[in-house]
């Protein structure tokens, strides 16, 4: 094979600057994220823990955007859903389980937030909460930050098409494109804002929206792991630069229902679901992987033992952990708790 | 030492700490070349520049959520909103945000943030120019709130509020800016948060309040006193946390108290404040608790009778406190 035949037949991944092991590990992380999420709606479903919000169907997205980032230094304030986003980061199953199992050592909240409101100062995940878009002018102020301090870092802040509608989406997107931020904005636009379909949020498109803000607006195939890294990858260099904000509106659909809470064929179709099944970044991915001559079933099935075992591990781990004490639930309310006061107690 | 107007006050505090701290910087509308519409933050960018002090968009919950993020990575953000009227579309950033941040994180993120927010009436500022939002924000574990009364304590609380690790409301008294003065010292000093303090001593009633009314107290007790009643006056500086034994103490002092605000009645921190001297010492009163406060209606209206009307003045703390006195 001639170099300019190399050149040619260089696969997508290669040509975006990433190894075969990274593009490997892409994958890895997607079907880890994935096999959480179907193990803690079977938890649930077994009166194991209380309840799950699910990102079924957004893991291609999430993994190529983290690959992306500055994984040594950029702030990230991911919304519930993005399970596969944390594990590229760095959060473990096991720290997920003790999320999961509301466990005393569970690096977001100490068992104290709903699962999926993740935070770890280690990781530099940024703690969240339950109102949606809250987190956005959080992430500007943190691009802020990096502007006053000339650090090299920035902040990247994901939030559903619902929270797009939100205040705080527009006057945190208008704050950042006024000042310039190194920030990214990523909407994972699943289709649904619980039951309200996006054509009744939304009459324009999502990422049409940044141009208003003055800054670039891309829309782009959320269950192609690739394409997202790209698209992030052009944003993060926007961002070091000092060209400003990008808004990458990422296009998917929830799989799952909203959360184990909500019954989704009360507005939806089992044909609709269906169909978007068959779009699925995972599958599509490995196949993707085999074409390329780096995966095949053999390695697939090691892998996937490999993520039970580790599952397994970490259930039975989070399920294990002690609770935290009834009375810890008065720490922490300041820095110093005599400040707190006695009221109800 | 230097007597200095209340707002002067408030304007050293900021520009030592940012002295103090480059992480320190200040964001709002309007702050930046204008200096403020009350000129509170004037001079501040000719000496430390447009970076911080930040003209924002005018957007309350991003000027909020904005300082939450930097105040998160390590800044010392004072964010103003530019009449405690408007700081409304950041109550979420605020209360939900701001207040739960060490809290929902087990202690692993704190958020060490400075709201400034005039308060009160008696401008002719009509319903959305003279609110006392007090009663919105306290009784929310996780924030602080100081509305000081005295030039002293303006500057000593607001550095306290500055340098304080979690989130600080400061309701600042619009009225109080030119109306208030009195000796700041010019060195580095604070004003510690949860301290009441005793502005004056009396056997006869205790007048419990915070902030403006306490100017038409002293004036009160001053004449009072001619006519052979004394009044011991408690300034509580801070809302949340409330002084709880400064409380207590300027209660037994007389065993008659009055509680005095602006904010309406209903709800409001006198609620409070009469709940914990119930709670604690019922059997030691003399008289019931009383509290003069605004009427319990949405807002003071622009027409000059009718704030009149709803403002506190000194005639009528007198009265009220005459009252307790003959009980």
């Amino acid at each position: 094979m001639t170099q300019s035949e190399s050149a040619v037949t260089q696969s997508r991944h290669a040509a975006l600057g990433l190894t075969d092991e990274q593009a490997i590990e892409m994958y890895k992380l997607m079907n880890t994220a994935r096999k959480y999420d179907e193990r803690c709606l079977i938890l649930q479903r077994a009166g194991k823990i209380k309840f799950h919000v699910s990102g079924i169907g957004q893991e291609a997205a999430q993994v190529g955007a983290a690959f992306a980032l500055d994984r040594d230094q950029d702030y990230y304030l991911p919304y519930y859903r993005d399970y596969a986003f944390v594990l590229s980061v760095g959060m473990t199953l096991r720290e997920l389980m003790l999320c999961l199992f509301s466990k005393i050592d569970d690096p977001n909240s100490g068992g104290r937030q709903m699962p999926g409101h993740f935070g770890s100062k280690r990781l530099r995940i940024v703690t969240g909460s339950s109102p949606v878009t809250t987190q956005v002018p959080h992430a500007v102020g943190f691009a802020l930050a990096a502007k006053m301090k000339k650090k090299n870092f920035v902040s990247f802040v994901t939030f559903g098409d619902g929270s797009s509608n939100q205040g705080d989406f527009h006057e945190g997107a208008n704050f950042a494109g006024v000042h310039k931020l190194p920030v990214i904005f990523m909407c994972e636009n699943n289709q649904y804002a619980i039951s309200v379909p996006l054509h009744k949020q939304v009459s324009g498109k999502i990422a049409d929206r940044a141009l208003g803000y003055g800054f670039p607006g891309v829309a782009v195939d959320g269950n192609d792991p690739l394409e997202v890294y790209r698209v992030m990858k052009e944003a993060r260099q926007r961002a070091a630069n000092g060209e400003g904000p990008t808004l990458v509106e990422a296009v998917m659909y929830r799989l799952s229902p909203h959360s184990t809470s909500d019954e989704d064929l009360a507005y939806r179709t089992k044909e609709e679901v269906d169909a978007h099944r068959d779009k699925d970044g995972i599958p599509k991915y490995k196949q993707y992987l085999i074409d390329c001559g780096i995966w095949d079933e053999e390695r697939e099935a090691v892998m996937q033992h490999e993520i039970k075992a580790a599952l397994d591990d970490a259930t039975s781990f989070g399920d294990k952990a002690p609770f935290p004490a009834p009375e810890d639930i008065l720490k922490h309310v300041y820095a110093d708790d005599a400040a707190q006061g006695e009221g109800g107690r | 030492m230097p007597k200095m107007d209340y707002i002067d006050a408030i304007r050293l505090a900021m520009k030592e700490e940012m002295e103090l701290d480059e992480n320190v910087f200040v964001l709002g509308e309007d702050v930046g070349y204008k200096g403020g519409v009350f000129t509170t933050t004037k001079g501040l960018l000719t000496q430390f520049g447009e970076e911080r002090v930040l003209d924002t968009p005018l957007a309350e919950s991003a000027i909020v959520g904005v300082a939450i993020g930097a105040a998160m990575y390590g800044m010392k953000p004072i964010a103003e909103m530019q009449y405690s009227d408007f700081m409304f579309p950041a109550t979420n950033q605020i209360i939900s945000e701001a207040a739960k941040i060490r809290y929902r994180s087990n202690n692993d993120w704190d958020c060490p943030l400075v709201i400034r927010a005039p308060i009160g009436g008696g401008i002719f500022g009509g319903l959305y120019h003279s609110q006392c939002p007090e009663s919105v924000f306290f009784g929310t574990p996780g924030l602080k709130i100081v509305a000081p009364y005295t030039a002293y304590d303006a500057k000593g609380l607001l550095k306290a509020a500055v340098r304080d690790p979690d989130p600080v409301i400061f309701f600042e008294n619009k009225k109080c800016y030119k109306l208030v003065s009195g000796d700041v010292p010019e060195d580095d000093y604070i004003v510690p948060i949860g301290e009441a303090n005793v502005l004056r001593e009396g056997d006869d009633i205790t007048v419990i309040s915070y902030s403006l009314p306490l100017h038409f107290i002293m004036e009160a007790a001053e004449e009072l006193e001619s006519e052979g009643i004394t009044a011991h006056v408690l300034d509580l500086r801070s809302l949340q946390p409330l002084d709880k034994d400064g409380i207590l103490a300027a209660a037994r002092r007389t065993g008659k108290v009055l509680i005095i605000h602006e904010d309406n009645k209903f709800g409001g921190i006198g609620a409070e404040v009469s709940a914990i001297i119930a709670e604690e010492m019922l059997y030691e009163l003399d008289a019931p608790i009383m509290r003069l406060c605004g009427p319990d209606v949405p807002a003071m209206p622009i027409n000059p009778p009718g704030e009149k009307f709803f403002m506190l003045n000194k005639d009528k703390v007198k009265e009220a406190m005459k009252k307790l006195a003959l009980y």
